[in-house]
């Protein structure tokens, strides 16, 4: 062991209950940040989760059109073209084509074909309007959790009844329907009949309310839609790359290409707002902490002016001085970090077996955490910014004492 | 002085050293053109009144300090010119401090006291130094003490541990400021007699600032200074 790290370890031992004070507050700010981290992300990553699992990490909608219009300046001769804007036309006209050319990007692990329509939902008690989903059920599968999403019912019964469907859970209440029963849609005109063969909670209220699956053929028909289609939802493996993966098939593909994160900006954002500012909040307790290891070291170093004082005649430099002191931090900061962690990661634990029921964005009923080593390094990178800062006033301080002046000084 | 005419024997000179103290209308001439030599194997006391300057020449003389002229030798090499790196250093390897409180760390034993300035120069093993620092603490009879904190030692005892220290790396000067100021007249003359035996036997010269005349008759050498210079 170095002697500075031996002295540090004595010197701290002079001030243990202002030092057990700075590393309370160290355990306490970093098990807090990890706490609060570990529940805003684990939120987030839920909520990213339900809706990969219900819209898919990228949808392609829309025909892209480019559209040139000429334009001339006012009194010049020359003319010439500007590529203005680009015009929409409404669904995939062609999406056997389209499936073609989007499997051959290497990111896609799954493309499923919607046609999607406005219908009149009529059941036993009352009416509703409802969105009709149509889709190939195999397909659906590869780019959701619908079959983790069936709350009542089940899905083989869907998928081997032509007239079968799957009611979102928030309206299959509000029509008082249950599996098995008869429900009338009306639709272009025309009103069928079928039957709930399953009904799926989501977790977000607005899809629960309103989406209906059905079978492609059937769907068609009742929407007298016999080609072409809504959308398509595609899922990929690395839901990170879904950005460029989405502008790379909006190029090539000439389709309005949506990635998950552009869909859902407005909630990400919020969880990035909450993840911040729980973070900021949390740290000031480190900052108090890092005050109170200040004005710990600050007083050690009035105290033991004379000890520097002799250390420094006996031949240990400036430097060894600074570093007596900085070890003092960087020690009260080690045992804060180490047991802030386990303090954090046994708190993390407690809440995740704590019971909340949420529904609206997605739907849990305890709280969501995420267990990442990221938060663990951010808690300790906090405190070691904010610790070492503390310490380097009063180690500096420590340093310039001059031992003649303070030696002199006692002598007299 | 120059260094061509510093005697091997020196382990410590100066000559033409000036200090002022303090700013303003409170600066004081302190040491006013003093020169001094020191060789190795004697004892050497610097008396006068308080106020003289006797300290203030003793911590330039340790590179605790800086003169505003003059220059200082410690074993032929002059200092003036030295960086905090290399005067701190020097202190490290050459010279060995006994003020008059003992400013032992009482967080240390005394044997770890004693290896405190070992462990900076880092010439021998942990097991060497803790052999040495031991016998040390034996030479000045608190071999049986050497596991109790600085705390747990009476003034007598701390200041044979500040000897000790002083003596731990066998510098080649030892420079003591009233080391017998703090003590009574029993302690004072153990702990005189235990510097200056060791001194002698390990050739070091010594220098101490003592108000003490009975310690001072005993010396080698008596320089005694008043207004900032030697008379």
């Amino acid at each position: 062991m170095s002697p500075n790290i031996r002295i540090a370890l004595r010197f701290l031992t002079a001030k243990r209950r202002s030092m057990f004070m700075s590393l309370a507050g160290i355990v306490f700010g970093v098990g807090f940040f990890i706490v609060t981290q570990a529940q805003t992300s684990g939120f987030e990553e839920f909520f990213i989760k339900t809706i990969l699992g219900t819209n898919g990490a990228i949808r392609i909608e829309d025909g892209l059109q480019d559209t040139l219009r000429s334009m001339s300046s006012d009194g010049s001769r020359f003319d010439f073209e500007h590529r203005d804007n680009v015009k929409y036309v409404e669904g995939i006209a062609e999406p056997a084509k389209l499936i073609q050319a989007v499997a051959q990007f290497e990111n896609v692990t799954g493309i499923a074909e919607v046609v999607t329509g406005a219908v009149l939902v009529r059941g036993s008690l009352r009416s509703d309007s409802a969105r009709v989903y149509g889709i190939q059920i195999d397909d659906m599968l590869k780019v959701s959790d619908l079959s983790k999403q069936i709350v009542f019912g089940h899905l083989n019964d869907f998928r081997i009844n032509p007239t079968g469907l799957l009611v979102g859970r928030v309206l299959a209440n509000r029509l008082g329907i249950n599996v098995g029963d008869p429900i009338m849609l009306e639709a272009s005109g025309q009103m069928r009949h079928y039957r709930v063969s399953a009904i799926f909670e989501t977790g977000v209220s607005d899809i629960d309310r309103q989406r209906m699956y059905m079978h492609m053929q059937e769907c068609r028909s009742l929407l007298q839609k016999p080609d072409g289609a809504s959308f398509l939802q595609v899922s990929i493996a690395n839901r990170d790359r879904a950005p460029a993966d989405a502008a790379h098939m909006q190029e090539t593909l000439q389709h309005s290409v949506n990635p998950w994160q552009e869909r859902e900006k407005t909630w990400l954002e919020v969880f990035r707002a909450l993840r911040v500012s729980s973070a900021l909040t949390v740290s000031t307790i480190i900052l108090i902490s890092g005050l109170g290891m200040f004005n710990t070291l600050a007083m050690i170093v009035m105290e033991k002016t004379k000890e520097i004082s002799i250390l420094r005649s006996m031949g240990y430099t400036r430097q060894d001085i600074a570093h007596i002191f900085l070890w003092q931090g960087a020690i009260v900061l080690a045992g804060g970090v180490i047991f802030g962690w386990i303090f954090g990661a046994a708190v993390t634990y407690g809440v995740s077996r704590l019971p909340i029921r949420i529904r609206g964005i997605f739907s849990t009923d305890s709280f969501v955490v995420a267990w990442s080593i990221w938060h663990y390094l951010a808690a300790a990178l906090t405190a070691g910014v904010v610790v070492m800062l503390a310490s380097f006033i009063p180690a500096r301080r420590a340093a310039r004492l001059e031992p003649g002046d303070v030696i002199r000084g006692t002598s007299q | 002085m120059s260094q061509s005419s510093v005697s091997l024997d020196l382990a410590l000179s100066c000559s033409g050293v000036h200090r002022y103290l303090g700013t303003g209308d409170g600066r004081v001439h302190v040491l006013r053109g003093v020169g001094f030599d020191a060789e190795r194997g004697k004892v050497y006391a610097i008396v006068g009144p308080s106020g003289c300057g006797k300290s203030t020449l003793l911590y330039l003389l340790g590179l605790l300090d800086r003169a505003n002229d003059g220059e200082v030798w410690i074993n032929g090499q002059p200092m003036s010119q030295t960086d905090d790196l290399s005067r701190t250093a020097i202190r490290c390897e050459h010279i060995g401090f006994v003020f008059q409180f003992h400013f032992l760390l009482p967080e240390f034993t005394a044997l770890e006291n004693v290896m405190m300035p070992m462990r900076k120069l880092g010439r021998l093993s942990p097991e060497h130094m803790e052999a040495r620092a031991q016998q040390l603490l034996v030479d000045v009879g608190l071999g049986d003490k050497s596991m109790r904190l600085a705390t747990q030692l009476s003034g007598g005892e701390q200041q044979r541990v500040a000897v000790a220290r002083a003596l731990a790396n066998a510098p080649s000067i030892v420079l003591a400021d009233e080391p017998t100021g703090n003590l009574d007249q029993r302690n004072s003359a153990q702990v005189f007699d235990l510097l200056c035996k060791l001194a002698r036997e390990n050739g070091q010269a010594v220098v101490l600032v003592t108000h003490n005349s009975e310690i001072a008759q005993r010396c080698d050498f008596v320089r005694p200074m008043r207004d900032g210079l030697f008379i």
